[in-house]
């Protein structure tokens, strides 16, 4: 017989939908196949003019229609298209899932285009004075909209019929893991029997791009964009800047059971620690990622020997690569030598709110298919991190259990310990 | 009574009535406390400006306060403030191992660097390459952390060292809403003990207001209270400067630390009514069913904004209750977005405490003269989003 309840006497939380979409394109066929060749979705940017940029590539997500509509409406169309794929595997109705939703997605800002059409419709000084003035004139519900932190979980919950207030959130590169952490704990208390955790990103604009340049946080290998996503190596010289989206379809074991759902594996463990050291930088000794890993842990009711592949954080920044290896280092000690470890974002880059629910969909495709999708652009290995990264190929193997980590600016760790089965 | 029961221990509250608990307290509990109101910045917006500040009294490095703008130096002084209230502050095993959830906005432009952009743009045809000229040079490397929305949280763990974990929340009044309801939940299901949770607002900038006014929502012309705004020009909400954090606690936790308890929170709720099909007045009343406000008598702390339709539509299902007094603390506060809900919880709590109600806010709100047991507090957000919370005795 299933047992139903975890070590803790909780629900166990089972995924039974499973949606993404990255650069390498629109749900989770195209993405495994591209993924486990070791393709990168890493490409010129072409959805604004380069001029002046330091960086003038990213794995922007070129191909929906909202592509260049603004980071407002291709962050809910992400969203959208992710969400419908997890929900109609998962076999509910598309417009009546029935269970609250939680959304991880980048803040929101008038988009400058927005910004500028404002200033055109007017002659007052100062500028600021006249946004406003012909802002409350025009009255436009579509920009008001683009505007208003609530308005894409409000929009995805009348489109798929999700209960009660939406909750939208950020931790920075950690959302997309706290939205899923968000599902599984509302299950876990019995609120709900199932529930949609969203991470969608689609705010790589060139504003964007320059914020996270100037605070040197990217990648300027233009050259070969293909090539310049490199976590471990011991050239990586940042993140490269992406969009995507993943949803997944949380539902209690016993609820998904009863209907005859197929599981696609189990949300074992969350655990997340804060930060207290700098706004960017983390602190020196690691101990908030040590942290989160060891509560993921615990919260799964797993050792350190519990682990059989670790799914990274992996930006290819100096720093957080770095970090990642000592703090995995202490947590794991030897047991490290054996676990293999490998960063999708060398092929998708950095999806920023995306990222956590993104590599969580991998993490558990990774388990269902025996494949460990490989760190490419591996040419060059930092000798100071010795890991077993999968290098550029991918690897066959039986994975049971799964560690994503997300690591954010800000302080914001979260991380996850997925299943196989229930263990 | 259960060991479990959430109980608030620690309230920081800010606006420009002044800042602490007991300052609110005490100007909100006396007749004839006026609002304090600059009709002149941003006219033909009125707006409510934050007090005078000494930043340094809860942020002590100068370079900690340097790395955020306004917004976030509010929200951490506001959360300092309560972590002192609830005798947290400084005491390095409990903010280690508390838990916060932070409900934000953010977006606090450089106003002269937009503005300069838009200037050029007059002059030029190749608009994108004018941004990518300008803000490659003129953005100041730091301001989009000092701005960003989930560094709010990320400074109070850097200054309060608050680091068991952090959540931020986004989306208006909803997201206050959520933030107390789900750090309830988690101090209830025994996933936490104690919680950091609020927000802040920060009104003085054209954007933030520019975020109200894309639908047309800010009242003009001659200052009202908030029930008195219909039919007047614009949209009926007067924003305003200002935060809300509170310490909530299990019962078990605060009372083997020996601390002070100020309320009891009970049950929480929230709610999306599809307003466009004119779900509002039945949202509102299921979520009155849901905390059982059914007391005979009950005073009602109304996070009320002051828009057109949704306070209409508040105001009547309220005024259909003859039970039930509201106070819309917003006519004395302004419209704090965020951080809406958590200050309506506070102002129960204070009421529950000092177990006396507020009088009314104005002229149209009706005089409360029945034993005070437990204190109503309402948010319905000016486009989106509701939540209820009923706040009970410390016992």
């Amino acid at each position: 017989m299933t047992k139903f309840t975890d070590h803790l006497g909780r629900p166990v939380v089972a995924v039974t939908g499973i949606g993404v979409v990255t650069s390498l394109g629109v749900g989770k066929k195209d993405n495994w196949e591209a993924l486990t060749a070791g393709k990168s979705g890493i490409h010129p940017i072409t959805r604004f003019p380069v001029d002046q940029l330091n960086t003038r590539i990213a794995g922007t997500v070129d191909f929906l229609a909202s592509s260049s509509k603004g980071a407002s409406a291709l962050t809910y169309e992400l969203a959208e298209t992710a969400a419908g794929e997890a929900i109609t595997e998962a076999g509910f109705t598309i417009d009546d899932f029935g269970g609250p939703l939680f959304l991880a997605s980048p803040p929101v800002e008038l988009d400058w285009h927005d910004r500028l059409a404002l200033y055109k419709g007017g002659d007052r000084e100062p500028a600021s004075d006249r946004l406003l003035e012909v802002a409350r004139n025009l009255n436009s519900l579509e920009m008001f909209d683009s505007a208003q932190f609530a308005s894409i979980a409000d929009r995805l919950a009348d489109r798929f019929g999700a209960t009660g207030l939406p909750i939208t959130l950020s931790t920075a590169c950690a959302s997309g893991a706290t939205a899923i952490q968000l599902g599984v704990e509302a299950i876990r208390r019995g609120e709900a029997q199932r529930a949609l955790s969203i991470g969608a990103d689609g705010s790589a604009t060139a504003e964007a791009l320059i914020r996270f340049s100037l605070l040197s946080a990217l990648s300027t290998s233009n050259d070969a964009p293909e090539k310049a996503s490199k976590p471990f190596s011991k050239d990586r010289d940042g993140f490269v800047l992406a969009e995507g989206s993943a949803a997944l379809v949380l539902e209690s074991l016993e609820s998904a059971t009863a209907r005859g759902a197929t599981v696609l594996g189990i949300i074992q463990g969350c655990g997340e620690k804060a930060d207290d050291f700098h706004r960017t930088r983390s602190k020196p000794d690691g101990s908030p990622a040590i942290a989160a890993v060891r509560a993921a842990l615990a919260d799964a009711g797993l050792g350190e020997d519990g682990i059989d592949y670790i799914n990274a954080h992996g930006t290819s920044t100096p720093e957080n690569d770095k970090m990642e290896h000592m703090s995995l280092s202490t947590v794991f000690g030897e047991h490290i030598n054996r676990i293999p470890i490998s960063s999708n974002k060398s092929m998708i880059g950095h999806t920023l709110s995306a990222a956590g629910a993104i590599e969580a969909a991998f993490s558990l495709m990774t388990m269902r298919e025996g494949v460990i999708p490989p760190t490419i652009n591996y040419d060059n290995p930092d000798p100071a991190i010795a890991l077993d990264v999968v290098p550029n190929v991918k690897r066959e193997a039986s994975v049971r259990t799964v560690l994503s980590n997300s690591f954010g600016f800000g302080g914001q760790n979260t991380c996850l310990v997925m299943a196989r089965e229930p263990v | 009574m259960s060991a479990r029961d959430v109980v608030i221990t620690g309230i920081g509250l800010v606006s420009s009535l002044g800042e602490g608990a007991d300052t609110h307290w005490q100007k909100l509990s006396a007749s004839g406390t006026k609002p304090v109101i600059d009709a002149e910045r941003f006219a033909p917006y009125a707006i409510h400006p934050l007090p005078e500040i000494d930043w340094s009294l809860q942020i002590a490095k100068r370079g900690d306060q340097r790395q955020m703008e306004t917004w976030q130096r509010l929200g951490t002084y506001v959360a300092g403030l309560a972590l002192t209230d609830a005798g947290i502050k400084d005491n390095e095993d409990l903010c280690a191992t508390m838990d916060m959830v932070v409900a934000a906005g953010g977006g606090e432009r450089d106003v002269a660097v937009d503005s300069d952009i838009l200037a050029a743009s007059v002059q030029r045809d190749d608009f994108d390459v004018l941004l990518n000229e300008k803000l490659t040079t003129e953005l100041r490397p730091t301001l989009f952390l000092a701005q960003l929305s989930n560094l709010l949280a990320g400074n109070i763990s850097i200054v309060h060292k608050v680091t068991g974990s952090s959540r931020t929340f986004m989306g208006e009044e909803g997201a206050g809403v959520s933030a107390i309801e789900t750090a309830a939940a988690r101090i209830r299901s025994g996933q936490s003990t104690h919680m950091l949770v609020g927000g802040a607002f920060q009104t003085e900038h054209p954007d933030m207001l520019l975020g109200y006014e894309l639908a047309g929502y800010l009242h003009r012309g001659e200052w009202k209270p908030v029930w008195q705004r219909q039919g007047a020009e614009g949209g009926g909400i007067v924003s305003g400067s200002g935060g809300a954090f509170l310490v909530l606690e299990s019962r078990e936790h605060a009372e083997k630390r020996g601390q002070r308890i100020y309320a009891t929170l009970g049950p929480v709720a929230s709610g999306r009514a599809r307003r466009g099909r004119d779900e509002l007045a039945a949202g509102i009343g299921k979520l009155l069913d849901t905390v059982d406000a059914s007391e005979n008598g009950l005073l009602a702390i109304s996070g009320a904004s002051g828009a057109h339709k949704a306070t209409a539509t508040e105001k009547a299902v309220i005024d259909a209750r003859t039970d039930i007094a509201a106070r819309a603390f917003s006519t004395l506060t302004g419209h704090l977005k965020e951080a809406q809900f958590p200050f309506a919880v506070a102002l129960a709590a204070l009421a529950v405490a000092n177990k006396a109600p507020y009088p009314p806010f104005e002229a149209a709100e009706k005089a409360f003269d029945g034993p005070l047991k437990s204190v109503l507090a309402t948010t319905i957000g000016y486009h989106h989003f509701e939540g209820m919370a009923l706040v009970g005795a410390s016992d």
